[in-house]
């Protein structure tokens, strides 16, 4: 696969949705923001407090005002996940990627393709930066 | 074994319930009850990625729960039913003619709801629900992890959460 980075200018790409838990959707793009430098690629929320349907009214709102069309969300069947499924439900060009690491968000900030190619390929670094350093018995 | 942990959620299944409650006391299954999830399968299909492997969940509306009660008491794994709001724990529980230990695990937000706790806010009219499904047996408490202390229905009644 193209990797689609190299003479890419990621900073005038599109805006994605972080979404999760707590602070671990401002946490996580503050990581990214003193990694790469494009944090304001991304725009943090959180469920905390918030009824289902006002999770899915915060992210739709936030797609809206934004123009983003990818949603990444903390945790897989979790309320972020089921909101950010809801507010998609049925509208063209959106993807929703569940279980978003620091990785995965750096790999998308940096993609030069289409925000749905570049979350493909974000997802494929996020599972290959996956790793056990030091498990018993390795040398 | 009889279902031992009932639990009205607003996010239904979600990280908190299958990881929070789910893996330390090792449930089994869930039972979801909800008029609107039993009838989509849409629906169901977004619960059901919040399961991991090794937990069941089943999808009842209330009439459906009220008569698989028996085949759920048979299952020898620990269980969890799971309503989205009082009222719909309500008509199950007088269905069923069942009393149950209920636990308000989460009701979020919402204009009209006032703070009780952290994690429950409450119309005056839910406030009676829950009044009333105590009055009808259940045990009522507010707990959103196994790790936090039960709080009493009284004592959550009488509190209100300074914003």
């Amino acid at each position: 696969m193209n990797n689609g980075i190299t003479g890419a200018d990621p900073s005038s790409g599109s805006t994605a949705i972080v979404i999760g838990h707590g602070d671990f959707a401002a946490g996580i793009v503050s990581a990214v923001d003193v990694i790469c430098g494009f944090g304001s690629r991304f725009v943090p929320l959180t469920n905390r407090n918030l009824a289902p349907e006002a999770i899915e009214a915060l992210v739709r709102s936030n797609c809206e005002r934004t123009g983003a069309r990818v949603i990444f969300t903390d945790l897989p069947g979790g309320s972020a996940t089921v909101a950010a499924r809801r507010a998609t439900r049925g509208a063209d060009g959106f993807t929703v990627v569940s279980g978003v690491s620091v990785a995965v968000l750096l790999a998308w900030a940096m993609h030069a393709g289409t925000p749905s190619e570049a979350a493909a390929f974000a997802v494929e670094r996020g599972r290959a930066g996956l790793a056990v350093i030091g498990a018993p018995g390795a040398d | 074994m009889p279902i031992e942990f009932y639990r009205i959620d607003d996010r239904l299944i979600h990280g908190q319930v299958v990881v929070g409650w789910g893996q330390p006391l090792g449930l089994g299954f869930i039972v979801l009850v909800d008029d609107e999830v039993a009838a989509s399968d849409w629906e169901q299909d977004l619960y059901r990625m919040g399961v991991p492997p090794g937990m069941q969940v089943f999808f009842e509306s209330v009439a459906e729960a009220g008569m698989a009660a028996r085949r759920h008491d048979a299952d020898p794994r620990r269980g969890m039913l799971l309503t989205r709001d009082i009222a719909t724990m309500a008509r199950l529980l007088e269905s069923s003619g069942r009393t149950a230990r209920v636990t308000v695990g989460g009701l979020h937000h919402r204009p009209g709801r006032t703070a009780r706790l952290r994690y429950v806010f409450l119309t005056p009219e839910e406030e009676q629900e829950l009044r009333d499904l105590a009055s009808s047996g259940a045990t009522v408490t507010a707990q959103d992890l196994p790790s936090t202390r039960p709080v009493p229905l009284a004592d959550f009644l009488n509190r209100e959460k300074s914003a």
